[in-house]
């Protein structure tokens, strides 16, 4: 007989869910999905330890649990706030953590160089969707900016790390899928910057991670560099039997090329399985590739704007002639990503 | 005159060295501990003492201390935090420089007590001379045989070791020490998990204020119920202030807590007076991080009430009329000094400390340094210290550490007390270059507020 599950019971946003105890108040929220979810910059479930320094997942907890229902005295941040039974969340039911999100949004941006129209990042920025989701209009931070010079780390990245919110992420994975750090922090508070060892290029067949961890454009991928708005490329979910990764990837098409390769991205942005190195900047053909079917783009991502909705033709174009002859070119460039 | 616990002996000659404390009775406590005491003894004792710790939350260390997680075959840590760095506070550096032995002898008992075999000092880097005191001083005790293995012929192994640090504020909030001991870079923890339950290298730590370890000594020796006679309400014992900023002495003095401010600002035991004949303008009771008081809020509370060096007293009308103990730096201002300035000198410490992990601090604390100084520099306008109010209301509580509610709280208190200076920098951008706003209103009577 199976043991009995205990499940822990949380309202978010007066949305109940039950969920394993241990789980966090921001996976919680996950499991219902939708707008009650906290947004978060620094959090990455994939990579052990990350979270709680952003602050822009903060939520109030008006009920500790069933035991003690008392409510928490400060706000929390919810990816590393584990719940209790009975718990109750509030997030976008609350004005002070809608005020308290814009506050942190409003941080994040007074050093950012706002150079969206030349970034890389642009259109696949977690900034730029939580300024547009949850910032105030306006800036009113009038002084200079903190500015930094472009680093490159070995040749296939570059740091721009003007762009960067220190959410770690990429130092968590220069920790975690690399043998030896070479990538980390100095400095501290606003003159922190992200650095490899006196330019020492971090060389390991995982590093190219840190560009998909990254939520800004801090960290971008310069064989991709200037190439093209990623709105205007299509991503197509590929695989290849490769020796040292699962080898499951994005390829990114602009036409019949392959401008760049990712690892593959869920909703919240993070990637279900790191790439190595060689899929990522080495096998950048279609016949490199098994192609499988186009990334599912969520329908507010400007990357969606120019898009086709399948890659096999609906089957409504299959059964009628006249349909095929009308879109003979759509059918023809999907024949050609086969 | 109050009573000394812990600088009793301060005057004597020698006092430092390990003979002439054994002398005066130094070790008494750990023969007393060691041998006739189990280590829950000396817990239930130090409970009993109420001594609360004097690092700057006060929060009771026979409760911390009890709270230490005890799983089997895992070992136990006691780190002192000697890190002090707080802007006003020097009383640790005084007790490490001129009485080691003091918190070597409260090392012993407290580490007995914990259980720990291995205890850590962590001193902050720049204070090099007392690292070397410290390690001097600890030679000598084991040479003695009151360290190291087999302690007294009791069985108990105790190893401590003095650790320098960087050189950051920050390595002074507990977990980014525990942090900065393992080598690595100084950023508090996300909590929980709390050290007591996974510190120092995972295991459960306690952490405890260079006085708060000195204390237990005199609590050992004469009973933690004799201890805690000394003081009023829950603010038990004695506490070393370190007084500074306009008086006539200033320094590290040891007082029964519960001496009026008053007494302590005026009388000749203590600070004796303002310097120079000035006026009392404004008090930082507690080191940079509390907020400010105007001096009509100084001697008495907001209800007419005396106020007393106490932990409950000073904070007597929360953020609106009250400040904190904190850690115990007592800086006063005269009728000279600017609170604009003296802000915008502070935050440009928190700005230059933040250890930049979450952006409401990293961020925040720059801005409001660049803000102040705009006003303090006479180009600041009235929406500028509404903007100042409301970024410190967007840091605190909203971190990683206290770090940014230490930022937030004096800019926040320099406000509300003070909105009128600020003001004047403002209406006034060229004289407030040429001169200080002086004393104004700050020490008029305030009506008291029934309850
Ligand atoms: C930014 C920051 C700096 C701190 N610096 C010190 C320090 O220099 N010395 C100290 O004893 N406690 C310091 N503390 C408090 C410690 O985190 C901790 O509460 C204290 O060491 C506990 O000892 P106690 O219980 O004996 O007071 C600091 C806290 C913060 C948030
Ligand atoms: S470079 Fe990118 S991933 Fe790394 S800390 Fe900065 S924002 Fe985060
Ligand atoms: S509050 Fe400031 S010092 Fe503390 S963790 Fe956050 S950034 Fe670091
Ligand atoms: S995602 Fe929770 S603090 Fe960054």
């Amino acid at each position: 007989m199976a043991e009995e599950v205990v499940k822990f019971k949380v309202t978010i946003d007066g949305i109940p869910v039950e969920v394993e105890p241990g789980t966090t108040i921001l996976n919680a929220a996950r499991q219902i999905g939708g707008d009650i979810v906290p947004p978060a910059m620094c959090y990455y479930s994939k990579l052990e330890g990350t979270g709680g320094k952003c602050r822009t997942c903060l939520v109030k907890v008006s009920k500790g649990s069933e035991k003690d229902p008392r409510p928490m005295p400060k706000l929390v941040a919810s990816c590393r706030t584990t719940v209790m039974d009975g718990m109750e969340v509030q997030n976008i039911t609350s004005p002070d953590v809608v005020e308290a999100r814009k506050g942190v949004v409003e941080m994040l941006l007074i050093n950012h160089p706002l150079d969206c129209p030349v970034c890389d990042q642009a259109g696949e920025c977690k900034l730029q969707d939580l300024g547009y989701e949850h910032g105030d209009e306006g800036t009113r931070y009038e002084f200079e900016r903190r500015t930094f010079e472009r680093i490159d780390i070995g040749d296939k990245i570059q740091l721009h790390m003007n762009r960067c919110i220190l959410c770690y992420r990429c130092v968590f994975v220069a920790n975690q899928l690399t043998d030896e750090r070479e990538h980390g922090v100095l400095n501290r508070g606003d003159h922190s910057e992200i650095s490899t060892f006196i330019h020492k290029a971090l060389n390991h067949d995982f590093v190219g991670n840190v560009i998909d961890v990254c939520p800004v454009g801090a960290l971008t991928d310069k064989t991709f560099r200037f190439k093209n708005r990623v709105w205007f490329t299509k991503p197509v979910d590929a695989h290849r039997d490769c020796p040292t990764c699962a080898g499951k990837v994005t390829l990114w098409y602009k036409g019949d090329e392959v401008l760049r390769v990712t690892g593959r991205k869920d909703e919240y942005g993070e990637v279900e399985e790191f790439i190595c190195n060689t899929c990522r900047f080495e096998t950048k053909h279609t016949s490199d590739w098994t192609l499988e079917e186009p990334t599912p783009v969520d329908h507010e991502s400007v990357i969606g704007a120019n898009h086709y909705l399948n890659f096999n033709p609906p089957s409504v174009i299959h059964e009628d002639k006249k349909l095929q002859l009308a879109n003979e070119e759509q059918l023809a460039r999907t024949e050609r990503l086969k | 005159m109050g009573r000394k616990l812990l600088l009793e002996h301060i005057n004597e000659p020698g006092i430092q060295t390990f003979d002439v404390y054994r002398q005066k009775g130094g070790y008494r406590a750990v023969e007393k501990a060691l041998k006739s005491m189990s280590p829950d003894d000396v817990v239930e004792e130090v409970k009993k003492s109420g001594l609360r710790g004097r690092g700057g939350a006060g929060f009771p260390t026979g409760m911390k201390w009890s709270f230490l997680a005890k799983p089997e075959g895992v070992p136990r840590y006691l780190v002192c935090n000697g890190d002090e760095s707080e802007p006003g506070t020097f009383k640790d550096r005084y007790l490490m420089t001129h009485i080691p032995h003091a918190l070597i002898e409260g090392m012993i008992v407290s580490s007995y007590a914990l259980g720990a075999n291995t205890s850590y000092i962590y001193v902050r880097g720049e204070m090099m001379p007392q690292i070397r005191i410290l390690e001097r001083a600890i030679a000598e005790t084991k040479a003695a045989g009151l360290l190291g293995k087999n302690i007294l012929g009791t069985g108990y192994d105790l190893e401590i070791y003095v650790q320098p640090g960087g050189g950051a504020y920050i390595c002074g909030e507990e977990t980014a020490l525990l942090e900065s001991l393992e080598g690595k870079r100084g950023n508090p923890r996300i909590k929980p998990p709390f050290p007591a339950v996974a510190g120092l290298y995972g295991c459960p730590t306690v952490v405890n204020n260079v006085e708060s370890i000195a204390s237990v000594v005199p609590i050992i020796n004469d009973g933690g119920e004799e201890y805690a006679k000394i003081g009023i309400e829950r603010s038990t014992g004695t506490k070393l202030i370190s007084a500074g900023g306009n008086v006539k002495n200033p320094g590290v003095y040891e007082i029964e807590l519960g001496v009026p401010v008053e007494e302590f600002i005026y009388s000749d035991e203590y600070c004796g007076g303002i310097a120079n004949g000035k006026r009392l303008k404004a008090l930082v009771a507690g080191g940079s991080s509390v907020p400010i008081l105007p001096a009509n809020l100084i001697s008495k509370t907001i209800n007419g009430d005396a106020r007393l060096m106490t932990y409950e007293s000073l904070a007597d009308g929360g953020f609106q009329t009250g400040t904190m103990m904190g850690s115990g730096g007592f800086i006063v201002f005269d009728e000279d000094q600017c609170i604009v300035r003296n802000t915008w000198n502070f935050t440009r410490f928190y700005h230059h400390e933040s250890c930049g992990q979450c952006s409401p601090c990293r961020e925040g604390t720059g801005w409001m340094e660049k803000v102040l100084y705009k006003i303090e520099h006479g180009q600041g306008s009235i929406a500028d210290i509404d903007l100042l109010w409301d970024i410190q209301r967007k840091i605190e509580g909203n971190t990683i550490c206290p770090l940014g509610d230490a930022a937030a709280w004096p800019v926040a208190a320099a406000i509300r007390h003070f909105r009128d200076e600020f003001e004047w920098h403002v209406l006034h951008p060229e004289e407030s270059q040429s001169r200080n706003y002086g004393l104004a209103h700050y020490a008029d009577p305030i009506k008291p507020v029934a309850q």
